[in-house]
């Protein structure tokens, strides 16, 4: 029987190391077919989570970018207006008129599929990753969440459109704005935070293989040494990434080994101006001493 | 819904009757759970195993809604199944499914949930709904300088600044949507509509259909300062917003003097002497000194997150004397600008002849002010009307 575990090897072997909590919550989403919702800090690997279950899962990553203004014809699907503009007049040349012109004009070939009718339609159930619901407004929230209940969507000129299969559904948030209770409900919930040292020190070998085990322990200690800082924005896991890449790029094999050199590579964890100001070459210094 | 249970009963009774019972032990700690995550926890735990760690994990999983959940229920897993004795009796009969159901009525009536609880503890539970007030009952000793808002507050004063709040409101509301929706005019074209009316005349799109940004009411977030310095101006203020959270249900509101809270779940309270009852236990404190700096700073590391967006106007009612830092009041300010919202800061000595901001905290806010303007009385509040809508 598939269990928790499972998922957890699943996805580690996509390089992807899940918490057990992650991997507990992944694992009843799959199994009740209830969608997931995840939160958490930003660069956290929430999405990263979608991507490693499609790898895994060997099926297809369907995503929508959630944003304030989101629409049903981004959201959904949307008629493609220039075709049909033509077709009415090439039939209504060729003397066609009336419901024939109408049955034609919305059919199949007029239909520009968008991400969510794209999910209920495929063979094979993909992975759908609605990405920042919270960015998208209170009304489109209000309508996935029927999309979410029935897996069906209302076309009015074709009718309704069955889920073929059901797919596996992952919502991410960082908390722009507060999500409805009733959307919470619907979904499991699983909060992802920072991952521990020995988390994300696995996850800096399966990702970046060319970096030593010295430089890595460092690396790690560093960073999340660097997380407790008062930073406006905390590097996250992928930063962390970046910043390993940029370090074995360099050709750097000890942190304290060049000040110059770790100042110019925090650009691939300090985003902001003032995380910049704030960790001068003293602080990071002193933080890689005490990673050495 | 009953299949799943009486399955489960049909193995052995304990173990659903006693996680219905979790079920009701999180409710009562605040918890959004109905019916539906009881019948999921039972078919997750299927899913799940026996094991400790993963009934642990896939409790969580299905009971939590947020991360304020996620933080405690591990306190709360662990007060409910390490703690044999007291749980069991509390653990809710199999097939009576009266436990769920006065759960559900709780939420909007704490009163008559209590009295279809089953058990002993009856009584007990109604008191105990929210494990917020539980805490604040706590600390509210604490302080001896506490007031008693009652004095100050009258439910007469908060009708009257009801009207004024809502008047405000309205004034703000002009915001526009940047979703469109179809209007009979509008500034863009609805493709979908006028292709759909062109068919019936050959294809010439003879009637132009349009959409438009609808309007969309804006957000207010009201922060009062209540330290020493501005009793005077309390009756006013508390009154307003008050009438604001009553009025409007988006509006958000915080008290603050050396700390901050949120009071908006407290203000939407019915009846207005409870209110005012809630409030005096969430503003221990009142009246003692000010930190501004630190209460905005907090504020906009944590609720700003939440419920702060471009189209929210947070409105500062405070005289600016902070006896923290004018730096740290400053940075605080940023971070909240950065978030794209307008701010208003209501000050009630601007009103002063001669007035100059030299409190160093109002020097270092005025720069990321919107509005700057007086507010003594419910009457200069009303004026503002005028300004709001200019924003």
């Amino acid at each position: 029987m598939a269990s928790a575990s499972t998922v957890q090897d699943g996805l580690a072997g996509q390089g992807y190391v899940a918490s057990p909590d992650l991997a507990m919550a992944l694992h009843l989403a799959l199994a009740l077919g209830r969608p997931l919702l995840l939160e958490g800090a930003a660069g956290v690997g929430k999405t990263e989570v979608a991507r490693a279950l499609a790898a895994w899962k060997g099926c297809e990553l369907i995503r929508l970018q959630c944003y304030e203004g989101l629409d049903a014809g981004q959201a959904i699907y949307e008629w493609n207006y220039q075709r049909q503009l033509l077709a009415i007049r090439a039939l209504a040349e060729g003397g066609e008129t009336g419901s024939a012109v109408e049955a034609r004009l919305f059919s199949e070939a007029y239909l520009l599929e968008r991400p969510l009718l794209r999910a209920i339609r495929q063979a094979v159930p993909p992975v759908l990753l609605i990405d920042e619901i919270d960015r998208a407004d209170e009304e489109f929230e209000a309508y996935l969440l029927e999309v979410l209940a029935d897996f069906q969507i209302t076309i009015p000129e074709m009718g309704t459109v069955r889920a073929v299969t059901r797919p596996m559904v992952i919502l991410t948030a960082n908390g722009t704005r507060d999500l409805s209770d009733a959307l919470r409900r619907r979904c499991l919930y699983a909060h992802v935070d920072y991952p521990d040292r020995a988390t994300e020190l696995a996850i800096l070998e399966a990702r970046c293989p060319q970096v030593g085990a010295a430089l890595g322990a460092q690396i790690v200690a560093f960073v999340q040494d660097l997380r407790k800082e008062a930073l406006e924005k905390k590097p996250g896991v992928a930063e962390m990434l970046d910043f390993a890449a940029a370090l074995a790029g360099l050709g750097i094999a000890d942190l304290t080994e060049d000040a110059g050199v770790l100042q110019v590579a925090l650009a691939t964890l300090l985003k902001t101006q003032g995380d910049r100001a704030a960790i001068t070459t003293e602080v990071a210094q002193r933080l890689a001493g005490r990673a050495a | 819904m009953r299949g799943r249970v009486t399955r489960f009963a049909a193995r052995d009774a304990g173990p659903a009757a006693r996680v219905v019972g979790f079920m009701a032990h999180l409710r009562e700690n605040g918890f959004r759970l109905g019916i539906g995550e009881g019948e999921l926890a039972l078919a997750a735990l299927v899913e799940a195993g026996v094991e400790e760690a993963a009934v642990r994990r896939a409790l969580k999983a299905v009971a939590c809604g947020c991360a304020e959940d996620w933080a405690r229920f591990d306190a709360l897993f662990d007060a409910y199944w390490r703690n044999g004795g007291r749980v069991r009796s509390r653990a809710v009969p199999v097939g009576t499914p009266q436990a769920a159901r006065s759960a559900m009525v709780g939420e909007g009536a704490p009163g008559l949930g209590a009295g279809a609880a089953p058990g002993t503890e009856a009584a007990g539970e109604g008191e105990a709904e929210g494990d917020g007030e539980g805490r604040l009952i706590a600390t509210a000793a604490r302080n001896l300088r506490r007031k008693d808002l009652r004095e100050v507050v009258s439910p007469e004063d908060i009708r009257q600044a009801e009207a004024v709040a809502r008047a405000l409101g309205q004034a703000l509301r002009d915001r526009r949507s940047r979703r469109r929706k179809a209007a009979r005019r509008g500034e863009a074209l609805d493709l979908r509509r006028t292709i759909r009316a062109s068919v019936g005349t050959g294809g010439e799109p003879v009637r132009l259909m349009r959409r438009r940004r609808p309007e969309r009411p804006v957000k207010i977030a009201l922060l009062v300062d209540v330290s020493g310095s501005m009793v005077p101006y309390a009756r006013a203020y508390l009154a307003f917003m008050a009438g604001l959270l009553r009025g409007d249900g988006a509006a958000d509101a915080y008290l603050f003097h050396t700390r901050l809270v949120r009071v908006t779940e407290a203000l939407r309270e019915e009846d207005p002497l409870r209110m005012l009852n809630r409030i005096t236990l969430l503003a221990d404190g009142f009246g003692g000194g000010s930190r501004i700096g630190a209460a905005l700073a907090q504020f906009a590391a944590t609720y700003a997150r939440r419920f702060v967006d471009g189209r929210t106007v947070v409105m500062i009612l405070s005289d600016g004397y902070d006896s923290g830092s004018s730096d740290e009041l400053a940075g605080a300010m940023a971070r909240l600008a950065r978030r794209g919202c307008r701010i208003v800061w209501l000050n009630p000595l601007k009103g002063w002849r001669d007035y100059a901001p030299v409190a160093a905290g109002m020097a270092a806010a005025l720069p990321y002010l919107d509005l700057f303007a007086p507010a003594g009385t419910l009457e200069d509040l009303a004026a503002l009307e005028g300004e709001l809508g200019r924003l």
